[in-house]
């Protein structure tokens, strides 16, 4: 899978406070969330193709 | 077999344990405008490559680990015997890369066989029809004569821990859909028995220990859920560890008796909201948070005395306090990158939000199979990971040296080294968890019943037999 974001290194922003001199922290998770946005986006169109049809067709018998 | 060679068994730190994780995946063969194909067919042209150099579907790896196919066409996977966490999770990831490595042939057969489609196997715990297949794990015990009782006595723990350690699922029922933490809770119907398949216990009783009998026993839990961050399993597998520890060196553990296992593993898998609560033998009500904050305050209070106070310990203690405390205060950002259900509640209810959809809608289910997908190339929990968005405990390097070589510390050894010589030497032979055999004219076996030895002498030889030619055993 890619790993190219739409906001470049999304995680290169977790080491340094943002520029308005946010937290550390606020910053890690703004970028944590854009980053699974930009999984998001990635896996979208995948995700919605036939996706009942795809799910109905994973029957086992079960185990243990 | 020469039972007068046979060495003592090691004396070994009481808190040394051997640990073993066995892990069902499913199994989905994607093949839209195909005939149908059954599981069973699907099974068997996933281990075509193993039975052409195994002569079974059923084998012990180079890496010392089993790899067969289980009841209703589960690919399973079991880690050899680890003696410490880092080895067992290593051997766990390492399983998930040697089923997917499989797929791409399996996928050129049924090419070849006229139906194009595509191959998912998922670390995951149910079916789109509900059935269930699970994550076991072992723990090594020294053998004592009361076994059931001392095994019960970790029932509300099993019945409670799905809070810190939970797969997560989202529960379809006919009045709508939630969040759950647990999907394997619904599959459990009691307690403590030797069934597997047609009455699920918590904990089996099946006596097999794979080792010296007169000394030890396996306790095989098959309550748990399968689940893809290395965190999780690190708390699932250490705070039992942790628990079994305090038990062996006969520290009482708190009184939590529940009056009703079944009702309360369902009631607290049910409720992320953690409010629910699960009533005592005694008459108490008690939510799972308070049950486990119990067991956790338990263990602290041995920390520097019966449980040694290492790194690994701290790291443990540290999750499994912040997933009580993630549930008690609903902030689930508190164990977002390490612990399964929270990280997979993060990602459903983003998509959730990003879809404006109902949480039955089918997309949602369709995300939750990519999250469990084994595939590093394609499955959505390594996307993640990648990510920084869900935490490592081993390196990728190490998960990669697991894949082709045994834990070195513990008898997996021994049987790692003598399948990769007798694979080399073209020589046939049979293993299971205490024997090393060398089929054919100059049969050998060796009996290896102490699962902390990992040298042997009779192993030396036998070893030393198939190097080089094939000459007589004397």
């Amino acid at each position: 899978m890619p790993q190219t974001t739409s906001s470049g290194s999304a995680f290169d922003d977790e080491s340094t406070p943002g520029e308005d001199g946010a937290p550390a922290a606020n910053a890690a998770a703004h970028s944590s969330s854009d980053a699974i946005d930009d999984l998001l986006d990635q896996i979208d169109g995948s995700l919605q193709v036939n996706a009942e049809q795809f799910v109905r067709s994973f029957v086992q018998k079960g185990g243990q | 077999m020469n039972g007068a060679d046979v060495p003592a068994p090691l004396e070994v730190d009481p808190a040394r344990r051997i640990f073993g994780l066995e892990t069902e995946f499913g199994l989905h063969l994607d093949a839209p405008g195909s005939r149908s194909v059954t599981p069973e067919e699907v099974a068997g042209h996933l281990f075509h490559s193993v039975v052409q150099w195994g002569r079974s579907s059923n084998v012990f790896l180079p890496n010392a680990s089993r790899l067969y196919i289980d009841v209703g066409a589960h690919p399973e996977y079991a880690t050899a015997e680890c003696d410490n966490l880092t080895d067992l999770i290593a051997s766990d990831k390492a399983g998930e890369r040697i089923v997917h490595d499989l797929i791409a042939g399996a996928e050129r057969r049924l090419a070849a066989a006229g139906i194009d489609g595509t191959i998912y196997l998922y670390k995951n715990n149910t079916d789109s029809a509900g059935n269930s297949y699970g994550c076991h794990e072992n723990y090594l015990v020294r053998r004592r004569a009361d076994f059931k009782a001392f095994a019960s006595t970790l029932l509300p723990f099993f019945v409670t821990r799905q809070i810190v350690t939970g797969a997560g699922c989202i529960t379809r029922t006919p009045g709508g859909a939630h969040y759950s933490f647990s999907p394997r809770a619904d599959h459990m119907w009691e307690g403590m028995s030797s069934a597997t398949t047609r009455s699920r216990p918590m904990i089996n009783t099946r006596d097999e220990p794979h080792a010296n009998a007169e000394l030890y026993r396996r306790m095989h839990v098959i309550v748990g859920d399968s689940t893809m961050a290395e965190p999780t399993a690190l708390l699932k597998m250490g705070s039992t560890d942790l628990l079994l520890r305090l038990m062996e060196a006969r520290v009482w553990l708190p009184e939590l008796t529940l009056a009703r296992e079944m009702q309360a593993i369902r009631d607290v898998a049910h409720d992320v909201s953690g409010k629910a609560t699960v009533e005592l033998a005694d008459g108490r009500f008690l939510t799972a948070t308070e049950v486990q904050q119990e067991y956790l305050d338990a263990v602290r209070a041995h920390l520097g005395g019966v449980i040694e106070q290492t790194a690994e310990v701290d790291t443990i203690l540290d999750l499994w306090q912040r997933g009580i405390d993630a549930v008690r205060r609903q902030d689930f950002s508190l164990i977002d990158t390490e612990i399964d259900w929270a990280i997979k509640h993060r990602l459903v209810s983003r998509y959730q939000e990003r879809l404006a959809c109902g949480l039955d809608d089918a997309r949602l289910a369709r995300l939750e199979m990519a999250f469990h997908d084994v595939s590093p190339d394609r499955g959505v929990f390594y996307a993640l990971q990648a990510q920084g968005l869900a935490k490592t405990v081993v390196t990728t390097e190490q998960v990669e040296q697991a894949v082709t070589t045994a834990p070195q510390s513990t008898r997996a050894r021994l049987r790692g080294q003598f399948v990769t010589a007798a694979l080399e030497a073209g020589r046939d032979f049979t293993v299971d968890w205490v024997h090393l055999k060398i089929t054919g004219p100059e049969s050998r076996v060796v009996l290896l019943k102490d699962p902390f030895r990992n040298v042997d002498e009779r192993v030396d030889v036998l070893l030393e037999s198939m190097r080089g030619p094939a000459t007589p055993l004397n």
